[in-house]
């Protein structure tokens, strides 16, 4: 996909004909496409919080998938140590959610009502069933009651997890922000690949190594997995992915992918046997894993913000 | 909590309907750029009617446009867009444009609200509650248009109401009333696109070939404005995106998009489980 300049439109803005497009012919008025520059559609106004959200929702949500899987192969301290990972991070997320809301009191107005057209309506929902069935997963593991209802409940969060890493894929990729929306069937591979990463770090990096290889191999799977679609990505969305390659967030795009791949190959290789390694390669993919949501989230506000991404693919769309 | 239902379904008509007896006929704007002379009465009468904020003091050095683009304290804006192709007196032009919120029949903000704090009225316009809204932001980067915004002071978003509490009591909003050259026309959404269709006609007619109507057909991506506007050159010569999608149209793809790749996980984990524990 190519892009041309957003020139300003006719000579008198600028004072210059040098403001012209360098084609124009005379007679033949100059064609701009953009009011001065500015941009079209509205940046987001998500804050910080909002990436780390994707960050401990999707880790919690896919953690939960790792110790109900331990559980039933019988690996219990692998299991244990997951749903712990699982609960600290679903326990963190309401409150990041909330602070970033213009206005917290009415947090509860997000369960108003089910409004299947939104991703934000539904992942709430999504994001509440989880922390229940985490909370009470967790629950009867720590202390040994109502095994029954720990094990089921530890299954539907292990089902909920699912769409809880992938939910705020498609709730980015639901808005005019370009490079979002143009990448909305890579997004629920690389955030469900990321969230995996991350769940396979963190048990790595907190479950003894004798019991972690479910966790190991989890990590090194779906680094490949989001390098790949990575890779894909990018691929597709052509000049429309600038925002993730040009200045500082191209730097931290950069850094996501040298820390996932090389944490992820000392996951595979000497922390098979090194505990140490495995440690130390799951602290870079951590790193990682952050810096691949930082960099998606802020490319969004790049793309939304020069109004080219926005004006040529409509353009190319009308005259098709 | 006991107030929760199921909404499946907000675009315009079939939201409409559920009024039953109180549904009104759609109602909107046709702004005629070609008839605005650049007075910014439209901002002044909507700032003053509907209490909105002072924001922008002082010249932006943009021709004559001092408050930039529409926002939660900009709720109509003028644009000025100064032409001259040619070193040449005779080709210099100007045009002239009133933007205000487009009332999409398929609204993206309001697809996307989770709080249904922005519902459609019995007027077929989309309106936000204030009492509702958490400022949960979605709606901001969801409008094609940037037309919602966040007051940051406030917390909430905000945009044209298209006078909604005018409306209830039989008046025409506050823009259309003060608009000296019927640039801003304010009626019933049907009687509007005929009347658009004609005066297209009837410039082009008079050798305007440029001028077209934006957002007044029903087949384009938000199935059609409210509020639509006859133009004079490209819809991003004024800022205007060239081929607005409501992208909720697209939700069910990107539902399944997550699916599958749900799926490719499961096979992640299981395949991390073959080999044992160490």
């Amino acid at each position: 996909m190519t892009l041309q300049d957003t020139t300003p439109t006719a000579s008198r803005d600028g004072g210059s004909p040098a403001t012209a497009p360098p084609t124009t012919q005379p007679g033949v008025p100059p064609k701009s496409n953009s009011y001065y520059g500015h941009p079209i559609i509205k940046e987001p106004t998500w804050t910080w919080e909002i990436p780390v959200y994707f960050v401990t929702g999707g880790v919690s949500g896919i953690s939960s998938g790792l110790s109900f899987a331990a559980r039933l192969s019988g690996n219990q301290v692998l299991a244990r140590r997951a749903q712990m990972a699982a609960f600290a991070m679903i326990a963190v997320s309401p409150p990041l959610l909330i602070s970033d809301l213009g206005r917290p009191a009415r947090f509860y107005n997000m369960l108003r009502l089910l409004k299947l057209s939104s991703p934000m309506s539904v992942g709430s929902w999504i994001l509440s069933a989880t922390g229940g069935a985490t909370a009470l997963s967790t629950f009867g593991m720590l202390t040994g009651r109502l095994p029954k209802l720990s094990f089921a409940s530890g299954g539907a969060a292990a089902v909920l997890g699912l769409p809880l890493s992938t939910y705020t894929a498609v709730l980015i990729s639901n808005t005019s922000v370009p490079i979002w929306h143009e990448a909305r069937h890579h997004m629920p591979f690389l955030f469900g690949s990321s969230s995996s990463a991350g769940a396979g770090a963190l048990s790595t990096l907190i479950a003894p190594h004798s019991v972690s290889g479910p966790a190991r191999r989890l990590a090194a799977i779906a680094a490949a997995l989001e390098l790949t679609t990575t890779e894909l990505m990018d691929h597709h969305l052509g000049e429309l992915g600038e925002p993730l390659h040009e200045g500082q967030n191209g730097k931290i795009a950069k850094a996501a992918k040298l820390l996932t791949g090389s944490g992820a190959a000392l996951i595979a290789t000497a922390g098979r046997r090194s505990a140490a390694a495995a440690r130390v390669g799951g602290v870079l993919m951590l790193g990682g894993v952050m810096a691949t949501r930082w960099s998606i989230y802020k490319a969004g506000f790049a793309s939304a913000k020069d109004p080219k991404y926005t004006v040529e693919p409509q353009r190319r769309r009308r005259r098709a | 909590m006991s107030h929760t239902v199921i909404q499946l379904d907000v675009a315009a008509e079939s939201v409409q309907q559920t009024y039953g007896e109180a549904k009104q006929p759609r109602v909107g704007f046709f702004t005629d750029t070609s008839l605005c002379i650049g007075c910014k009465a439209c901002e002044v009468a909507c700032k003053t009617w509907n209490e909105v904020p002072e924001d922008v003091l002082g010249f932006t050095g943009k021709s004559y446009d001092n408050s930039g683009g529409l926002g939660a304290n900009r709720w109509r804006h003028v644009a000025f867009i100064e032409q001259q192709p040619v070193q040449d007196a005779d080709s210099f032009r100007w045009l002239m444009s009133s933007d205000v919120c487009k009332h999409c029949t398929e609204a993206a903000c309001l697809d996307v609200c989770p709080t249904g704090a922005l519902f459609r009225t019995e007027f077929g316009t989309v309106v936000v509650q204030e009492d509702v809204c958490n400022g949960c932001g979605y709606c901001v980067p969801a409008c094609p248009f940037g037309v919602i915004e966040k007051r940051e002071e406030d917390g909430r978003v905000w945009k044209c109401t298209l006078c909604y509490d005018r409306l209830k009591d039989d008046l025409e909003p506050a823009c259309a009333k003060a608009c000296p050259t019927k640039s801003i026309q304010f009626g019933e959404h049907d009687e509007l696109r005929a009347r658009a269709r004609d005066r297209v006609e009837h410039l082009k007619a008079q050798g305007l070939a440029d001028a077209r109507l934006y957002g007044e057909s029903p087949e384009d991506g938000v199935g059609g404005f409210g509020a639509f506007f006859l133009l004079l050159d490209e819809p991003e010569v004024y800022g205007l995106p060239p081929d607005p999608k409501d992208t909720t149209r697209d939700v069910g793809g990107m539902w399944r998009s997550a699916a599958l790749a749900s799926a490719a996980l499961v096979g992640a984990l299981a395949a991390s489980f073959v080999g044992g524990r160490r």
